[in-house]
């Protein structure tokens, strides 16, 4: 980084460790699906990517184009409040799903319907 | 409310979004996105919603921020779980609600479903009971004391 650089040292840094941050909890959600045991216990690796992991970089993209273009660039919220809004219903769809069929196999690692 | 106007809270929410997107306030743009928001309004009639009421906007603040903080923390424990090598079980665990508002319910699964290491998997509407799966269980007796502390309570606060 040279000094002639548009966006400076601090920006480049902050920008850079929130990307990471966002892209290693990202990983870290795949690595999950791969290394825990069962289906309802590899959904809870997803949510690391969609919940901080997004966060992270939608603020790095916040803070960078604010900088960048020297004025505030938010609209990224809409991002955070539609993915915090429309992830819990697939995740439920798909848990609902594996339960009803564990019930229907008559699965003894799941509780009985009420 | 009255006809023109059913939902405020959702024209408003969708009125802001329009402006978001747009980055920009000029006359055609709110013309157009409150003409837009106001009738997508109207269109939730058509579902017949129960009523809505959205009292207490610092509880629904203080939430959020509950909210966020338990995301960063689980983020951060589950990460471990997933890196690490740790012994532990996971389960399912039911707890009763107290709570029957379903806009309340609604919000109880999201935040309960984005937080990792919680996952809402049922809603029981005779007994009233909620069944979540849990990464890594200890003591069912203290999920079900967490749930209702940390969460319940706020929401029926906002809600009912």
């Amino acid at each position: 980084m040279t000094d002639d650089s548009p966006l400076g040292l601090v920006t480049a840094v902050v920008t850079g460790s929130l990307l990471l941050l966002g892209a290693g909890l990202a990983a870290t959600g795949a690595l999950g699906l791969l290394r825990l045991g069962s289906f309802y216990e590899r959904l809870h690796a997803t949510t690391l990517g969609t919940t901080l992991g997004m966060g992270s970089v939608l603020i790095a993209s916040m803070f960078f184009f604010s900088v960048l273009q020297t004025r505030p660039v938010i609209h990224e919220l809409v991002i955070t409040v539609v993915m915090m809004v429309t992830t819990p219903i697939s995740l439920m769809l798909l848990v609902r799903a594996a339960l009803y069929r564990d019930r229907r196999e008559g699965s003894r690692e799941v509780p009985p319907a009420p | 409310m009255t006809r023109w106007l059913p939902f405020p809270s959702a024209a408003a929410a969708l009125f802001a979004m329009w402006l978001l997107l747009n980055e920009r306030v000029g006359a055609g743009v709110v013309l157009l996105g409150g003409v837009l928001a106001l009738r997508a309004a109207q269109s939730l009639l058509t579902l017949e919603l129960p009523k809505i009421r959205l009292r207490r906007p610092i509880a629904a603040a203080k939430l959020l921020l509950v909210v966020f903080r338990e995301i960063v923390r689980s983020n951060n424990a589950v990460a471990r779980i997933i890196l690490g090598r740790k012994q532990r079980t996971s389960g399912f665990v039911r707890i009763p609600m107290d709570m029957r508002n379903p806009y309340g319910l609604a919000a109880l699964a999201c935040i309960i479903t984005s937080t990792p290491g919680t996952l809402w998997v049922e809603y029981e509407s005779a007994g009233n009971t909620i069944l979540i799966h849990v990464l890594d269980l200890v003591d069912e007796e203290e999920w079900v004391r967490t749930i209702k502390n940390l969460y319940e309570s706020r929401l029926m606060e906002i809600f009912e």
